[in-house]
This record gives structure tokens, sequence and C-alpha cells, in this order.
């Protein structure tokens, strides 16, 4: 399977391991990722808290790229996924808007391309296809499968139902690791305001780390360098301010399937947290 | 050529005030045909209908044109006085011009005042044209079938049959009772709802002059007020009535256990069951979906054991027909599933969030925990329970935007339930409005709060579950504060729809539904019980979310309506129905298809025209029994051979000739 | 309050969030708080959504751009998923945010708007987001230079952070881009 890739801005930097794993898992399943050449930044909620009309014409550029490429797209960060379909639903409705970005960029915009989550993508696989795959089972690992917000939300542009989403569960419990059910998998990390307004983000990524550690999980699994940075690079940031001392690994579900799948964890960038997920693994034997 | 005498009318000053009613006189003398004109303060009083008689005698009227108010108001009083003048009453045509125009244009006078030329000039062309029509007399079948054996069926059955007419009493279940007497309490009473409705569904039973069906469904219904032909599905039951004794030996012994219906799935029971102990009628049913002698043919247990040899495992469906006079709707509700659109409270997968009705059967005596109010996930006795209300209700966003109106009493009451049930127990309500309309009602909510239930006002946004605990997350929108609740249970107040396969038979009898699924009564404010199809009543909440006080009512209404209906020899049936020229209609019958009634029947005949041999022809015929007047087939008739008696499309277009040449 | 006194509502704002926010109405809203009960960050606000909701209906336009609310709202949706009355509520805290900005009423907001104008700045000359360089100037900015000194030095060893941006080719086309917004601001 072809499928363009956009990896999204921090993919390059603070969440380079969630680029190494989705390319490296992605092609251990034969899934071929084609990057959009020249693709640019989405915008995030700068742009659509900022002007309405580069919320839009900053994804469409992309949308633009992609069909150009021919090819559908599959998009690892939640953030960037869901300004990419929100911008697709905004040009859907407004054709003029549509017209004026295609006049501005000096290119149709078609409205073609479907836009997948790298977690749809993955899944579509087929679970039985990817338990097939599994040569280092997870077991006795328990882990709670983060969705966040904007991979589920709003309905209609989530990929996953908005309330009790499953697809990373029942992903991640091919690997044999443990699911455990909890109340906050979908709510918000807060990501958006680490610089805007710390203490209100932090606040909710204790919640976050509470919730799931009370669940009895070792680990949170999530889909979005939003959600990662804020619940693991600011953990220790968290930690301080709260006087809390979890000490939680965050990982992409890719690093975890790939892990499962035999990889080298060094390859997954599971050597780059800021909380060292080898402890954790160590349930399942180091 | 027709003598037509116009009488405009001032209605006091709400025509007069407006228009110019001696102008008006004056103008319509000129109109063709008219040789008499005049106005009047109030034609509708007794010397304006005098002065309507005395005037067709005097200058031999033989139309008459009322230029007046609204034909729903006083046509008929205008078709009367020119019966009394010897007149044939459908020689009257009205104007109105209360409601279309002096009422609409108070403020341009002399525009109104060239508007209501023009409507008399309208009434006065089709006046002219105007035929002498009799209405058609049809026999009337002395029976009635009651729909559902809830409140509300078994009620107007009661009725119709206290009055000495013989009651057909169909219900699908295998008792009769419906959702009343599934209840604990009644509010605000606090009376027990089994005490209150069991007598009366041993009334049914015993009643010489009704004939109780249970386990049966009505299949369909054809024919017209009057003259309704009904076919009954009676379900194989597998258990023969005249043998059984209702020992209740069967039951006991049967190997099979299902989650049992009548306990909201918190209870089990056997597959050859009675629903309740107190279940009319007090024989048994096989549940032919789990039974294992009629799914594998292996076991037979039940026939084994009983005394009276009254299981028979090859009994079938029995198919019959009847004949009626009038039917009454009863169908009763449903409750709004919650669990496939509310996934804030979890979808259904936390066993401890429950929906009211279940609650009743947790509180209930004879319900599965015998009266103990116990969590279903582990038995314990719940310390805070938390009520949320309108769920399924005023949510546009889950396609329920109507208030269910029993909710908000329904949840004081087991509010109060909890606090007189468990001491010391927290009990929170969260509701957006308290909607307590009716007698004693809001007295009791002032009780429940006396009681120390606390009523937050807002609605939760999220209920999970956390270790054995509940965690409720609402708002308390009077403080601005968002609150959070770690509760034991909590009990949703799930919204009222139609019950499951109401559609169903609303599309059986031909009665249409409202935009929710529940039935549409002919006018909301005045005609409540009747559908727009004749002889078809409605009782009860199939109509609307409804209490019980209000359903009773209504099901006596449906019941008076039937009376007054069946008690008649004859039916004096509306003259103003289509009409097909056969000579004209090509069978092609487009207006069968649009015939919201199921008036129109195709119908062979043979042709007989001269010097040709006979042949046989498919033309449409309507039923005047069923025709409404509605006029759709005039319409759809491409060949122009259907006519509205009164409205022809001679006469329509007579009118707008006078509107706009 | 005096209803329709000197505090006159202002419909025309009402109407100008209505339809920059794509919303039917906001007259349907019956006030039940579902939006702030599941709102993560009501804590930090000083209207609650909800709150706002009423003021917009009743056009209190200097409270609403003035608020902290719009400021701390992370855009989760989960108010707009669970709405009775179909009113996106994120949808108009973004329309909120948009208007308190072109109008000057950051005030409550200062950090975020900076934050934003930063981080669009960024896209704007280098096409994509260069991580380093924006929390770098931003801390500046904000005189606070070591918040986030520690964390930078860990994601420098890990190789999280790089020290030049990467440029697409399109970055002209983004500045076209970025000109027509400008334009239709002023429109």
């Amino acid at each position: 399977m072809r499928i363009g890739y956009y990896p999204g801005c921090s993919l390059q930097s603070s969440a380079r391991e969630y680029d190494l794993a989705a390319r490296l898992v992605a092609r251990h399943l034969g899934v071929q990722l084609v990057d959009i050449p020249d693709w640019n930044c989405c915008g995030a909620s700068a742009a659509h808290s900022t002007d309405p009309f580069l919320a839009v014409a900053l994804p469409a550029r992309n949308l633009v790229l992609a069909s150009e490429m021919g090819l559908d797209i599959t998009v690892p960060c939640a953030a960037c996924y869901h300004r990419l379909r929100m911008a697709q639903r905004e040009l859907a409705h407004d054709r003029d808007l549509g017209r004026k970005v295609a006049e501005v960029l000096g290119r149709p915009y078609r409205g073609t391309v479907r836009i997948y989550s790298l977690l749809e993508t993955i899944t579509g696989i087929g679970l039985e296809q990817l338990a097939a795959q599994i040569v280092r089972p997870l077991k006795g690992l328990r882990v709670a499968c983060y969705y966040g917000c904007l991979l589920v939300r709003p309905p209609g542009i989530g990929c996953d139902d908005p309330e009790n989403p499953e697809s990373m569960d029942r992903l991640i419990e091919t690997t044999k690791a443990e699911t455990v059910s909890w109340g906050y998998k979908n709510e918000c990390c807060g990501g958006a305001l680490v610089f805007g307004a710390r203490e209100a983000a932090f606040r909710l990524a204790r919640d976050i780390l509470r919730n799931a550690t009370g669940a009895g999980a070792h680990a949170i699994v999530c889909a979005c360098p939003l959600c990662q940075s804020n619940l693991d690079l600011r953990q220790g940031q968290v930690n301080k301010m709260f006087g809390t001392n979890f000490a939680v690994p965050i990982f992409y579900f890719p690093q975890l399937l790939g892990l499962a799948m035999g990889l080298n964890p060094r390859d997954l960038g599971l050597t780059t947290h800021f909380v060292d997920p080898q402890r954790a693994l160590k349930v399942v034997g180091g | 050529m027709p003598r037509i005498g116009v009488f405009v009318c001032w209605c006091g000053s709400n025509i007069g005030g407006v228009l110019d009613c001696p102008e008006l006189a004056r103008v319509a003398g000129s109109f063709p045909g008219v040789v008499f004109s005049t106005d009047y303060k109030y034609v509708c009083s007794d010397p304006g209908q005098n002065l309507i008689v005395e005037s067709i005698r005097k200058h031999g009227l033989d139309r008459v044109v009322v230029a007046s108010c609204s034909p729903r108001l006083h046509e008929e009083t205008f078709r009367q006085a020119l019966r009394r003048a010897g007149l044939n009453p459908y020689f009257l045509e009205m104007a109105n011009l209360r409601e279309h125009c002096s009422w609409v244009h108070p403020d341009a006078q002399e525009a109104a005042q060239r508007k209501a030329i023009d409507l008399v000039r309208r009434a006065v062309a089709k006046a002219a044209l105007l035929e002498p029509l009799s209405p058609g007399r049809i026999p009337v079948i002395k029976r009635c079938l009651v729909i559902g054996g809830g409140i509300a069926g078994i009620q107007a059955a009661l009725d119709v049959a206290d009055a000495g007419l013989e009651v057909l009493l169909v219900e699908r279940e295998p008792t009769i009772g419906g959702n009343m007497v599934k209840l604990d309490k009644t509010f605000p009473t606090l009376d027990c709802s089994a005490c209150i409705s069991t007598p009366k569904m041993v009334a049914v039973a015993q009643h010489p002059g009704i004939k109780l069906y249970t386990y049966a469904e009505v299949e369909e219904v054809s024919g017209y007020i009057g003259n309704f032909k009904v076919r009954i599905r009676q379900k194989a039951r597998y258990v023969d009535h005249s043998k059984c004794t209702g020992c209740g030996t069967c039951w006991t012994k049967c190997p099979t256990s299902v989650p049992d219906e009548f306990n909201m799935g918190l209870g089990e029971r056997a597959a050859i069951y009675i629903p309740f102990p107190q279940a009319v009628p007090n024989k048994p049913v096989i549940d032919a979906a789990h039974c294992r002698q009629l799914i594998k043919g292996k076991c037979g247990i039940c026939a084994k054991h009983c005394p009276a040899e009254a299981i028979d495992y090859k009994q079938r469906d029995e198919v019959f027909e009847v004949e009626v006079g009038a039917i009454v709707v009863a169908t009763g509700f449903g409750l709004f599933q919650w669990e496939k659109v509310y996934g804030e409270y979890g979808y259904g997968r936390y066993p401890d969030v429950i929906t009211g009705l279940a609650f009743e059967r947790l509180v209930n005596a004879a319900g599965p925990t015998g009266g103990k109010i116990q969590r279903p996930s582990d038995g314990k006795e719940p310390k805070t329970v938390v009520f949320i209300q309108c769920v399924g209700s005023r949510d546009e966003a889950k396609g329920k935007e109507y208030c269910s109106r029993v909710c908000c009493m329904y949840t004081a009451k087991h509010a109060h339930q909890v606090l007189e049930k468990i001491p010391g127990a927290q009990v929170y309500v969260f509701y957006i409005d308290v909607r307590t309309f009716g007698k004693g009602y809001e007295e009791f909510y002032r009780r429940v709060q006396d009681e120390g239930a606390v009523y937050i006002r807002g609605r939760v946004s999220k209920v999970y579950q956390d270790g054995t605990k509940l965690i409720v997350r609402g708002a308390d929108t009077l403080l601005g504060e968002p609150v959070e609740i770690a509760a034991d249970m909590v009990v949703l107040a799930t919204g009222v729809v139609p019950s499951a396969g109401a559609q169903d038979v609303a599309r059986m009898i031909g009665v249409s539904v409202d935009k929710d699924g529940f039935f549409q009564e002919a006018h909301p404010k005045l005609r409540p019980v009747e559908t727009h199809t004749g002889g078809i009543f409605l009782a009860g909440a199939c109509q609307g979310p409804k209490d019980i006080p209000d359903t009773v009512s209504q099901a006596s209404g449906a019941g008076g309506k039937v009376c007054a209906l069946l008690l008649k020899d004859e039916l004096e049936t509306s003259p103003m129905v289509a009409r097909v020229n056969e000579a004209l209609c090509t069978g092609c019958l487009a207006c069968r298809e649009v015939c919201p009634y199921r008036a129109i029947q195709a119908v062979t005949i043979t042709e007989r025209l001269p010097g040709q041999p006979p042949r046989e022809r498919v033309v449409a015929r309507v039923t005047e029994g069923l025709c409404q007047g509605c006029g759709s087939c005039t319409v759809a008739c491409r060949a122009g051979a259907v006519d509205l008696k009164g409205f022809t499309n001679e006469q329509l277009l007579a009118e707008v000739d006078a509107l706009c040449l | 309050m005096l209803l329709g006194g000197k505090d006159k509502p202002d419909p025309a704002f009402l109407e100008a969030v209505v339809r920059a926010s794509g919303q039917k109405t906001l007259a349907h809203c019956y006030q039940c708080g579902k939006c702030t009960a599941g709102c993560p960050t009501t804590f930090a606000m000083d209207y609650k959504p909800n709150q706002i909701i009423r003021m917009l209906q009743l056009g209190r336009k200097e409270e609403v751009l003035g608020s902290r609310t719009i400021w701390v709202c992370t855009a989760c949706f989960t108010c707009s998923t669970r709405c009775p009355c179909n009113i996106d509520v994120a949808q108009v805290m973004d329309s909120l945010r948009v208007i308190a900005r072109r109008e000057g009423k950051t005030r409550l907001g200062k950090d975020v708007v900076l934050f934003n104008d930063l981080f669009l700045l960024s896209v704007r000359r280098n096409g994509r987001v260069f991580e380093s360089g924006l929390v770098l100037s931003f801390n500046l900015r904000r005189k606070t230079f070591f918040r986030d000194a520690e964390l930078g030095k860990f994601m420098f060893a890990r190789g999280k952070l790089r020290f030049t941006p990467d440029r697409p080719r399109g970055v002209r086309e983004l500045a076209r881009l970025f000109a027509r917004a400008e334009e239709r601001v002023e429109e």
C-alpha cells in the first residue's frame, strides 16, 4: 500500500521518535509512506485562533500538494489531522473560499484527497494481520490508551467514537499488552496552553497521569506529539509544580507496536523519552 | 340564471371596524346573478339567520353568499338556515372577511376594502355554479377494536363495554397492564401502581362485553368508519389456555433462564412464563426463541410436568378476521434508547447506570430484589444516588427536542423513595427546569426537597467508572461552577418515545404520525382524541408523552367518542367527496397513489359502446366512507376525470377567473 | 443591571459572532451548563462557557471580549461534542479570540497572543514551525529566559531540537497566503 505522508512540524524535532517509529513500523508492515513534497505547517491552534482564512489556507496548500501526488494521505499528529480535516470540511461548505485559496496558490483545489490518521491507517491493515507480526508479546504490560481531543472530536471530524474510542485499545491488544479501562481516555491534556497558561495545562496533565496510574496502568500510549510532550517531556515540571512523583512512560502507539514486532528499541526512538520506558518494560522482560 | 343573495356581516367591529360593510353590500349587488344584497351587524345571531331565511323566501333566492368569518366557525350554522328556508344546505358559499381580511389588515383600510370586494366576487362566482348535494348513509357495526392493553386501552375498553357495546382488546404481550403495572408507586399521591391497576386488568378479563386477545397482533385493517375489517394474528402460546389452570408447575421446572423484560433485564425468567404474578391472563406462554424443545426438539420438561396436559408444542399462530365500527389506538410508549447515543454516560456499559423504569423494578416489592434498592453490579446498597433528568428529552443533538413531561415527577418520586428506604442516603438531582404542571405536583417536589434531595441546576457532561464509584461531572449553573460527585448509582430519567412498532400500526391503519413518531391527533386543542381518519381514535401516550391521569382522561374521551359513534344505527357521510367520471377515467390509478386515506380502489367495469362488443376496463372508484375530501386525487388525475363535490374544477376555475380577470 | 438601559445590548455583536462561527443560532441555549460541566479548564476561567453564551445572547460585548475565558479555552471540542442545542461552543470561542485580537482586547490573553503571533511568524518565514527558535523568542519577549532551559538542554542532548529551520520551497506561496489573509482583515 502506498499513501501520502504528512509528518507535521513536531515530528521533525520534539517528536522525532514518533516519526522514526511511524516510518519503521509502516515499512515493516509493507505500507509505503510517501512524503508530501514541500509540505508546510498546518497552522495549528495559532492560525485558527488568529485568522480564519489562514486556518483554512495553510492546510489547504498541503491538500493541493497531496492531490497533485494523486495519493490519499495519512497524518500521525492528531492536531495536524484535525486541522487538515477541519479545513477540508470548511472548503467543502464554502466553495468561494476554495476558489480564493486556489487563486492565491495558483493551483486548483479539488478536495478529493482522503485524510486518515496514522492510527486509522495502521488499524486498517487488520488486527489479525497485525497480530501475526507480533514476535515479542508485551504480556504483563498494562497500558492506558489515551486519545485526547483532536483525534476523536468533534464528531464527524475525529476518526473514532468521541466518547468511547477503542481503536487504539484493540490495536495495542494485538501486542498482548493489557489495556485498562479508564475515564480520561478522551480528556484534554492542555498541551495547547503550555505557553499561554502553563499552570492550567499542567493541571490537566497531572489529572491524566493520576487517573491512568489509578486505573493500574504502567504506561500511557498516545497518538499525538502535543499530548506526548505535555505528558512526557513536561512530567518533571508537572511533578515539581504539584509535588507529585509520577514516572509514567508515554509511548507513541507505533513505538509499542514496533517493540512487539521485534524492532530495535533505539530505532524506535525509545531512548529519547524524558521518562525512561525501560523500567516499565521490565515487566515484560526488558 | 341563479338568484344569488349576498349577506355582509360586520361581526361587530371585527369586520365593521375596518371595512365599509354597507358599501360592500352595495358593490356585491352589481355582481352577475346577485338579486339581493345587504349588510347586518351579526349575521350569525338569531335575527341574522332569520334575515337570511326571510330574504330567501321574499326574493326567491336559490344561492346564498355569507361574507363573514371562517367557514370553520359558522358554515354549519348558515347551512341550517338554508335548510330551514327549504333550500339545499349546500347552496351556501362563504367569503372570509374576518380572518382573511379585517383582522390581518387593520392598518390598510383602503386596500382591505378592495381585497374584500375581490373575496366577495370570488364567492359569488362560485355560488353561481353550486350544485345541490346530499350526504350518504352508511350502516355502523356496533363493535370496537382497542389496540394495546396498557392503562389507556384498558380504560377505553371498559368505558365502551360499560355502555353496552362489544369490545375486542388486542395486546401483543402475554399480559395486559402495559407500563403502568411495572411502576412501583405513582406520583404525587404515592399510591401503589399495581394496587390500582391490577383490579382494572381483572375487570377487563371478567367483563362480558370484552373479548381479550393477549399475545396477539393486529395485522391488517381495511374499510372505513363504521365498517372496518380487521385481521388479527393470535401468536402461538404453545399452551392450551382452555386446559391450563395457571398452577405454575411448568415455569418452576423449566431449565432455561433468560433476562426478564418485565424487570428491565434486572432479573431472570424461564422460557415458559407469566410476566409477573398478577398477569392477566394468569396463564403462561412459551417464548419460542428460547425454548429448548422448540429450538432443538429436546427437553419437553414442562409437558412432562403439566398436570393439565395443556402444553402443546405443535400449536401454530391463528389468524382470524373481525368487523368493527371503531378503533381506539392505545399503543403506549417505550423508553428512549439512551445506550445508543449517550456515550458520555457510558453507552450502557456501566451496570450501575440504570434507567428510571429499571429503578421502578428495583424499588418494587415484587421486583427482582424484593424492593431493596441494590446496585446491579454488586448487590450493595447505594449511599449516594445521582439522578440525571432529560436524558433523551430536550436534546436536539440526540434527536429528541420535546419534553417527556413525566420525568421531573417520577425522578422526584424516586428521590423520595431512596431517602425513605436508605437511611443516611445522599440524593442529587441534576435538572434543567423542574416542570410540575399537575395537581399536587409542585407540592410533591417541595416535599422531596424538604426530605433532603439536593437539586442541582445543570446537565451532566460525563459519567465514568472509577473503581467502584461512578464519577458524575455536572455543573451547578446557579453557582456558575462545575461539580463532581462520586456516586454509587446513577439513575437516568430516560425520555418517552412511541412504543416499538407504533409506526407500523400507523401505516397499517392509515393514520399519520408527527415528527417524533407519535400519532397525530386531528387538532391539537379541539380534537385531541380523534385522528384525521373517521372512526379511529387515540388514547394515551401513543399520541404524546403523558402521565397516568392524562392518559386515563384521554382514554375515557376516546371511549366516549366511540360510544357516540357506535350508538347510531347509521352514519351520515360528508357529501363533499371525490367522484370519478368513469367515462373519462383511463385507469392509470395515479389518484390511488396519492390518496392519503386509501379511499380509491381499482374496479373493473364492462363498457358497452354502440356498435362495439362489450369490453372490460379498469377504472378508479371512490369509497365514500373513507374519502375525507382532501382533493389530492383531482390534482393527480391527468384525464380530468376526478372531481371533488363542492369543489369541482369548474367551480374553482370560476373563482380564479373572478379573482384574476 | 438595567436591561435596555445604559448597558444596552449589542445585537450586532451577537450576529457577528453567530456568522463568524458558522452557527445557526445561539438563541436555543437554555443554560443547561453541559459545556461548563465538561470543560477541562473552567477552574482558570473568569466566566464559565455557559455564561459566555448567555452574555452573547444579551450582546454584552465588552465583558465577553475582555474575559480570560476565551484565552484559556483549549479548543478541545468537548463542549461542542455534547451541547444538546447543537451549539459549536469551541468554534464560538475561536471567533471570539479572532475578534478580540482584531479589536486589541487581549489584556488577559497576552501570552497566548504573543505565542500565536510568533508561531505564525515562524510559519511565514520558514513554512514550518521552527520549534527551538519559537520557544527561544517567546521566552526572550516574556523575559523568562530560563523557564525551559533545563528541558531545552535535555531535548538538545536527545537530538530533539534543531539549530536551523527547515525551509520548504513553497515559502513564497505561503507569503501570498499571509498577505491575502491581511487583506481580508482590512476588508
